[in-house]
């Protein structure tokens, strides 16, 4: 089943006078369950096609579909509630709330989505474990190093079982060990969850874990290359 | 909700200090509304009281053609044989104190320094009249049966040169419109703390008043003092003459409720001033933490933050700081209301004419006053707080996400 399917989809950004063609007609499609990368040189539009699949943003022209609904022209609303039930993010930069603990930041998903108690406990008490930050709960980003806010961000995006996850260089910030745990933990619930992963990356050391290769130039895909399957840890 | 207000307390902790300081200013602005508002109240009632107890009364009795302005002594404006009448107001549970007056207008001359005066002819045992005999500071009080005794105020007595046991020349007009002059000796000099009566007016003994004047057993009002100031209405229904006028305490006040209406007036403009003033202030503390967290309103659009929840979490921030600004402003302003409550502040003789003011005023705080004050300062922090709460959730997501890298 595809997760997502991307027909036709242009984007161009003004900045004062002058036009800028982010995307110039990209399509393809994702499976569900895939660990898929997008590749490419600053600029390629990497970024603006994961905002785009990630309903943060609205193509020029063309189709964007998740989970089977187009959502080229859901209002701010509906683009929020869609995020909210499918989508989960990874950011370059820890994308965590500097106020809330790390326990805080993975439930506030659940919260918004007016989970029980209850349930919120269970659920954000196994993702910690799940990313290995158990003992790590009660603690503020600002006491966490990259590599674990990177985690906790990881169990924020998996707190709503999304049917994707969305990661914007997810290891630019970190350093080679941190980076290898937070693609091995994401790696690892891809095959766990089966909950498929996007991820954007310029980074070769990343590139190797991804079973799917979508390579980006200048708004248009060069190419579309599946992978020989991989395993957490064997890359180093 | 509970989640959202943790959120916005330690959105503020962040930057404690200018937290504090916004809240700061809100409850320094309500502290000085709460005293300015206290402090006109206080003004008001001391003012009312005063000139309740001093001059008006709660009620006077007098005859339909009595002109106030004119002091007229003609026996058809004036009470004839007021003691029958007096007895039966007396009666009257709700009543304190009833009893006559003769009003004239004179002059005082000694040496040769004179002032135009008010001259009361007052009964001096009535309870009506403690004010002028536990107001005496020099000298003693007067007897009915003094013909030549008089009572002056201090500043008269200062401006005067006078002390107790000195002789003054007396001018007062009669009831046939002459003039009559007469020496009197200084039996004593009073204080009311009020500069504006007391420097104006003296007091014979009614029956030497009555004589001097020409007007025999008449009086030109029958001063009647209340237990408590809203039992006028029942008393004016319970007396029956057709014969006099009553005058209740309102109708003979016009002008200090008329100033006290003004002052309301004025001060509810300066509230709006005051908490508007303050309220930029909160406004501008949370447009700065907007443009600070522009990323981080990006990353809860993103997780699935709806706008109306994005506007919540600022709401909350500000209903947080106008809570603690109401909190410091309450304390604040409770302490120095409170001490000037007790121990007042002097104005000297800051009189304006026709306010009887006491030269010390005491803040007189309501509860009424200090809830409206605190309930408009949290209305329109959160009317104010809704600008930057609109701007944080007018940010598109990509855009606000972009700002942080």
């Amino acid at each position: 089943m595809e997760v997502t399917k991307i027909q036709n989809v242009t984007k161009s950004f003004k900045t004062g006078k002058v036009e800028t063609q982010a995307l110039r007609g990209v399509s393809f499609s994702i499976e569900s369950g895939e660990f898929t990368a997008l590749i490419g040189p600053s600029g390629s539009g990497k970024t603006t096609l994961l905002q785009l699949i990630g309903c943060l943003d609205l193509p020029t022209s063309g189709q964007v579909y998740v989970n089977g609904k187009d959502v080229s022209h859901l209002n701010r609303n509906q683009r929020a509630d869609m995020r909210k039930g499918t989508i989960g993010f990874i950011f370059q930069f820890f994308a965590l709330i500097p106020t809330l603990t790390a326990y805080e930041n993975v439930e506030m998903p659940l919260l918004l989505n007016g989970h029980t108690p209850t349930e919120r406990r269970t659920r954000v008490n196994q993702l910690l474990e799940s990313v290995g930050l158990a003992e790590r709960a009660h603690h503020r980003p600002d006491q966490l190093s990259g590599g674990e806010q990177q985690r906790v961000a990881i169990a924020r995006a998996l707190s709503m079982k999304p049917a994707l996850i969305l990661a914007d260089e997810p290891t630019a910030n970190l350093d080679t060990p941190n980076g290898k745990l937070v693609m091995d933990t994401m790696l690892r619930l891809n095959q766990e969850t089966g909950v498929t992963f996007v991820f954007a990356t310029h980074d070769p050391r990343v590139i190797q874990y991804a079973r799917r290769v979508i390579t980006l130039r200048d708004g248009l895909i060069v190419a579309n290359d599946l992978v020989e399957s991989v395993s957490i840890g064997v890359k180093e | 909700m509970i989640q959202l207000i943790k959120m916005a307390y330690r959105d503020l902790g962040r930057n404690r200090r200018r937290s504090f300081l916004s809240s700061l200013a809100l409850g320094v602005g309500l502290a000085l509304l709460l005293l300015m508002a206290a402090f006109v109240n206080g003004e008001m009632n001391s003012t009312l009281d005063n000139t309740i107890r001093l001059q008006s009364g709660h009620l006077q009795i007098r005859a339909q053609t009595y002109d106030e302005t004119k002091s007229s002594l003609k026996w058809v404006d004036l009470v004839e044989n007021p003691e029958p009448l007096i007895e039966q107001i007396a009666s009257l549970p709700q009543v304190k104190a009833a009893t006559p007056r003769l009003y004239a207008s004179g002059i005082v001359s000694a040496m040769n320094k004179s002032s135009g005066v008010r001259v009361f002819g007052i009964d001096p045992l009535s309870p009506a009249n403690a004010p002028y005999s536990e107001g005496i500071v020099n000298g003693e009080y007067l007897s009915n049966d003094d013909r030549q005794g008089v009572l002056i105020g201090q500043p008269l007595a200062e401006k005067l040169e006078l002390s107790t046991g000195d002789q003054v020349m007396l001018s007062v007009n009669t009831s046939n419109g002459d003039v009559d002059e007469q020496l009197f000796t200084i039996r004593g000099i009073y204080s009311t703390q009020t500069y504006g009566f007391d420097s104006s007016t003296i007091f014979l003994p009614l029956g030497k008043a009555q004589a001097i004047t020409q007007t025999e057993n008449h009086a030109s009002a029958i001063f009647v003092l209340l237990q408590e100031r809203d039992q006028t209405d029942e008393v004016v229904a319970a007396m029956q003459t057709s014969k006099y006028e009553i005058l209740t305490w309102t109708e003979m006040n016009e002008l200090i409720l008329q100033t006290e209406e003004l002052s309301n007036a004025y001060m509810s403009l300066l509230y709006l001033i005051v908490l508007g003033i303050t309220a930029t202030v909160i406004v501008n503390t949370l447009v700065m933490a907007v443009y600070e967290r522009t990323r981080e309103i990006g990353i809860l659009s993103a997780i699935g933050m709806k706008s109306g929840r994005i506007m919540a979490l600022f709401l909350a921030e500000s209903t947080l700081l106008a809570i603690g600004g109401i909190l410091i402003g309450l304390v604040l302003g409770s302490l120095v209301v409170g001490y000037l409550s007790k121990y007042g502040f002097y104005i000297g003789n800051m009189g304006i004419t026709g306010l009887l003011m006491e030269n010390r005023i005491y803040t007189d705080p309501t509860l009424e006053d200090t809830l409206s004050l605190s309930l408009i300062a949290l209305v329109i922090t959160l009317i104010a707080g809704l600008y930057p709460a609109i701007l944080a959730t007018r940010l598109e997501p990509v855009d606000a996400l972009r700002a942080g890298q």
